[in-house]
């Protein structure tokens, strides 16, 4: 097997397939973790996505990132279930939030109501005057350079994985990937884990995937002692998800780290691969965070950083074989949620792979979904 | 710059900013120089520092309540920084001196930079103003390369030394060793034992014997010879030894040093065994040359090249142009070269803006034999990859993290971090806030480079949440800006 992309996707994966006795190259034209992994958040989030398959995905994968914070330690992926907290600022927008976390119950998604006068026990230092939230007590976090470094070592532990770093993919076909650092490589099959690139390696391989960069920033304050205790934000950012328009959106999850900075991101706009700062864009999710902690205006902002993640036109990954490459598997477009999507991305890999009964239905996700035309 | 979000909103702002022709970033020697010429030619800039006065690193000037001491006693080229005032005074109707502002972020494209700054006590004001073109004059800060007991109080920055002394007239200690690499350590030195401390050594990791080679080069910069040649005397006069090709290899205390390790090196900076012995001192000035600071620019999409000593600095033109429109450089920004190439190329940057494309041929050749010297300088100098050898495991290398080089070392060892950026993923290493300006070369180097990495970072000093909030303004419309930066 051949994973191409040492990002999370490609380390989860990785590690899947080692453990079920598979030998496994993954490669990276640049370091471990060297993508968008190394440039967004680890928010492993259920509370933002509506019912359907993604969040049939979510609910699995965050059930395995438990299991894999036992297993490796929650220090090794600086693992905390620390829950989220969804808040509505006026009486419209809790009727709506409360509408929508009645529907993710039945997905399987724990949610509880919180009326106004009962958010300051979950948070002291939210600001006065919301309408009332809901808590997600699934919600957690990871470091994902961490945790895609720990998966990576896990897998290699199996003494069957290889980690070709600073090795660019130029050619693929059926049983041969080409490189140009390690040559041709012989393989039954590959898996496409490039994350914001993928459609670049399906070009190689003649197929079709429209994976469009979409950047995000994220703000980083001086270490406070804490101050924010889940993963908070306004109820409006479900909709951002979702949204198909080009523009900016933001609306900004505020949480506190175990290092002591607090985290504020992440802006959501399609611009290309622009990597030039935006200012307004950092000042509205600095305003957000203001609005739902007045406490943080004094606050130093002492880094802002970017990332390009990797969507496909409906906002679901690709994850299966091309259709009609049967030996080429795209594990790519998770947008804003590869971290969280990571661990169940890959066991349906795997089990697709393997040729055994997958855990929930993949059509949703059938790279075959765009037609030829779309690129 | 349809597809940037600074102008999805596309409205001009009026004039609720202030506007300018020129905006110089940084008021050393090269922005100084740099403002002055610009003006007196026609151009209205705007001379931005974040310290209290103008000077830069070079010209520093005591607090004012300090004013009576004679700041010159410690400084060669007091008369030349006087000139420079003088000209921006004559010239004052089109510069608008703004000390105590500390640029955090210059975007857009040419036609229209928008400038946002820091001031105010604790730097809890922001002042925005808008500029045609923008000159980055932004120096260069130290490397340094750490060493078991760095972190020990009294060791200080060599330049960091000489700063204190300069702007407080405060000596770090009584009996200070002088260590590291670079023509700064005599200077560093040399004021030191004017200012009425001890110097036991000055230990200087390259050798000295190189500049031989140089020979051309030196004899075609009089200037510098004679300043080599006075702190020479200088530290001579006062019983000063300098050891080429030894480092501090360990400085020792419990609550402040008390006396460090010195130890012979070979040609690539490898400490020889048994060749240490022990120096008591109560303080240490240590640093490894200067590195160029660059987040501005690099936001912009500047091009950079690598000097011989493997920093990063800024391309520019003839006419010190950089690779993007309307920005502009000069000094250290270009590539650490001394206190006169940074005037020179001030100059020629200022005239060049003013739309002098004739610059006088002497300037032009003074800086083409300035900017010799400071190639051979920087190749001298270079640090030998030999230095990790001294660095224990325990050793914090990321201060503000408090990452140790054993932490560094598995990162690269076992999950192959070719880099200081994945090193910074995997350990927290530059983290923290100095966001690795001072643990950022080393881990480089410890990554097995051979140069200093040049990290970005868009946010170029720490910003006040509620004074980012309220920076929701799109920048101004520019003209023809790049909008995909590489
Ligand atoms: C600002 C921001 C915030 C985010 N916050 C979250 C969050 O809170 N929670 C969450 O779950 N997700 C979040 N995300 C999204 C998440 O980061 C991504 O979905 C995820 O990292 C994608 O992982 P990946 O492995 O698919 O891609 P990557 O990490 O990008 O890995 C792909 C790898 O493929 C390599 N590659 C590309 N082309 C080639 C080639 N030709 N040959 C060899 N190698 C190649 C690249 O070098 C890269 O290392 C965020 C993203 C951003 C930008
Ligand atoms: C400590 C030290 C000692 C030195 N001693 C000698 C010596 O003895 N002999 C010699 O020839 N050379 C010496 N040099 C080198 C000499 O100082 C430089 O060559 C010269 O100062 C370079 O001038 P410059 O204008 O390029 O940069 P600098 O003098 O460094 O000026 C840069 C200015 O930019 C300002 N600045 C930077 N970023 C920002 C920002 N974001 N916002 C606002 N302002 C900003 C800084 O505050 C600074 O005032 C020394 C350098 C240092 C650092």
């Amino acid at each position: 097997m051949v994973v191409i992309g040492a990002g999370m996707i490609g380390a989860a994966c990785a590690d899947a397939l080692a453990r079920r006795g598979m030998r496994v190259a993954v490669l990276d034209r640049g370091p471990v973790v060297g993508g968008t992994t190394g440039a967004g958040e680890g928010n492993l989030l259920v509370s933002d996505k509506g019912p359907g398959p993604e969040l049939e995905l979510a609910v699995e994968s965050l059930r395995l990132w438990r299991e894999l914070a036992e297993d490796l330690g929650p220090r090794a992926l600086e693992y905390e279930p620390k829950g989220g907290l969804v808040v509505a600022r006026d009486r419209q927008a809790f009727t709506e939030l409360q509408a929508s976390a009645r529907l993710q119950c039945l997905s399987g998604v724990t949610t509880v109501e919180v009326p106004a006068d009962a958010l300051g026990e979950l948070e002291p230092h939210l600001a006065p005057g919301l309408a009332g939230g809901v808590h997600y007590p699934q919600d957690a976090q990871v470091q994902p350079a961490l945790a895609a470094a720990a998966l990576l070592r896990r897998a290699r532990d199996t003494g069957r994985v290889h980690l070709l770093a600073a090795t660019t993919v130029t050619g693929l076909s059926e049983g041969r990937v080409e490189t140009d650092a390690h040559g041709t490589l012989l393989c039954a099959s590959v898996v496409n884990a490039a994350g914001t690139w993928s459609g670049e390696i399906a070009a190689l391989a003649g197929a079709t995937l429209p994976v469009l960069p979409r950047r995000g920033f994220v703000l980083v304050t001086e270490p406070l002692p804490p101050l924010v205790r889940h993963k908070v934000y306004a109820a409006d950012y479900v909709a951002d998800v979702a949204s198909g328009s080009a523009d900016l959106q933001s609306s900004a999850v505020v949480e506190g780290t175990a290092a002591g900075p607090v985290l504020i991101g992440a802006s959501r706009e399609r611009v290309g691969f622009d990597r030039g700062l935006s200012v307004p864009v950092l000042a509205r999710l600095a305003a957000q965070a203001a609005e739902l902690f007045p406490a943080l205006r004094e606050v130093r902002v002492l880094r802002a950083y970017r990332g390009f993640r990797p969507y496909l036109p409906d906002h679901l990954p690709a994850i299966g074989p091309d259709p009609e490459r049967p030996w080429l598997f795209q594990a790519c477009g998770h947008e804003g949620a590869g971290i969280g999507l990571a661990p169940a991305t890959a066991r349906l890999v795997a089990q697709l792979l393997d040729g055994e009964q997958p855990f929930m239905d993949p059509a949703p996700f059938g790279p075959g979904r765009f037609g030829k035309e779309q690129a | 710059m349809a597809n940037s979000a600074d102008a999805v909103d596309g409205h001009d702002l009026g004039d609720r900013h202030e506007r300018y022709d020129l905006a110089v970033v940084g008021a050393g020697p090269a922005g100084l120089a740099a403002a002055a010429a610009a003006a007196e030619h026609g151009v209205r800039v705007a001379l931005l520092d974040s310290a209290p006065w103008p000077g830069g690193q070079f010209y520093r000037q005591p607090a004012a309540e300090l004013r009576a001491s004679r700041p010159q006693a410690l400084h060669h080229h007091w008369p030349a920084f006087q000139r420079l005032l003088a000209r921006l005074d004559v010239a004052r109707e089109r510069v608008t001196l703004l000390a105590d502002h500390h640029v955090w972020s210059v975007t857009g494209g040419s036609g229209a930079f928008a400038v946002r700054a820091l001031t105010g006590p604790d730097q809890r004001q922001a002042r925005q103003l808008t500029a045609r073109q923008v000159l980055f004059a932004t120096g260069a800060h130290e490397r340094q390369l750490p060493f078991p007991g760095w972190t020990l109080p009294g060791v200080v920055g060599a330049g960091g030394a000489q700063a204190m002394l300069k702007a407080g007239l405060v000596l770090p200690g009584r009996h200070v060793v002088v260590a590291g690499s670079g023509p700064l350590l005599l200077a560093v030195a040399s004021c030191l034992v004017t200012a009425g401390a001890t110097v036991p050594l000055v230990a200087e990791a390259a050798d000295y014997l190189g500049y031989a080679r140089g020979a051309r080069v030196l004899a075609a910069n009089p200037g510098k010879l004679v300043e080599g040649a006075q702190h020479g005397a200088t530290l001579l006069r006062h019983g000063v030894r300098l050891r080429p090709r030894t480092a501090v290899v360990a400085a020792h205390g419990t609550d402040r040093v008390e006396a460090v390790t010195l130890g012979r090196l070979d040609a690539a900076w490898r400490p020889v065994p048994g060749s240490e012995w022990r120096v008591p001192c109560d303080a240490v000035a240590v640093g490894h040359g200067l590195v160029p600071q660059l987040e501005l620019p690099l936001e912009l999409g500047c091009r950079t090249r690598r000097l011989p000593d493997g920093s990063a600095a800024l391309v520019v033109d003839a006419a010190q142009r950089t690779s993007v429109p309307g920005v502009w450089a000069a000094g250290e920004s270009t590539g650490v070269g001394g206190v006169q190439l940074a005037v020179t190329e001030g100059e020629l940057a200022g005239l060049a803006v003013a739309g002098q494309t004739a610059a006088p041929r002497e300037l032009l050749r003074r800086r083409a034999r300035q900017r010799a010297f400071a190639e051979l300088m920087a190749a001298r100098h270079a640090p030998g990859g030999g230095w990790t050898q001294w660095l224990d495991d325990a050793t914090e290398v990321c201060r503000c993290e408090e990452v140790t080089a054993r932490q560094v070392r598995d990162a690269v060892s076992e999950l192959g971090a070719p880099d200081q950026r994945t090193v910074k993923l995997l350990t927290r290493a530059g983290m923290g806030w100095c966001q690795a300006r001072m643990c950022g070369p080393a881990v480089a180097r410890l990554c097995g480079a051979h140069d200093d990495g040049a990290p970005t970072r868009p946010l170029s000093t720490p910003v006040p949440l509620g004074l980012l909030a309220e920076c929701d303004t799109p920048a101004p419309p520019s003209e023809g800006a790049p909008d995909d930066h590489p």
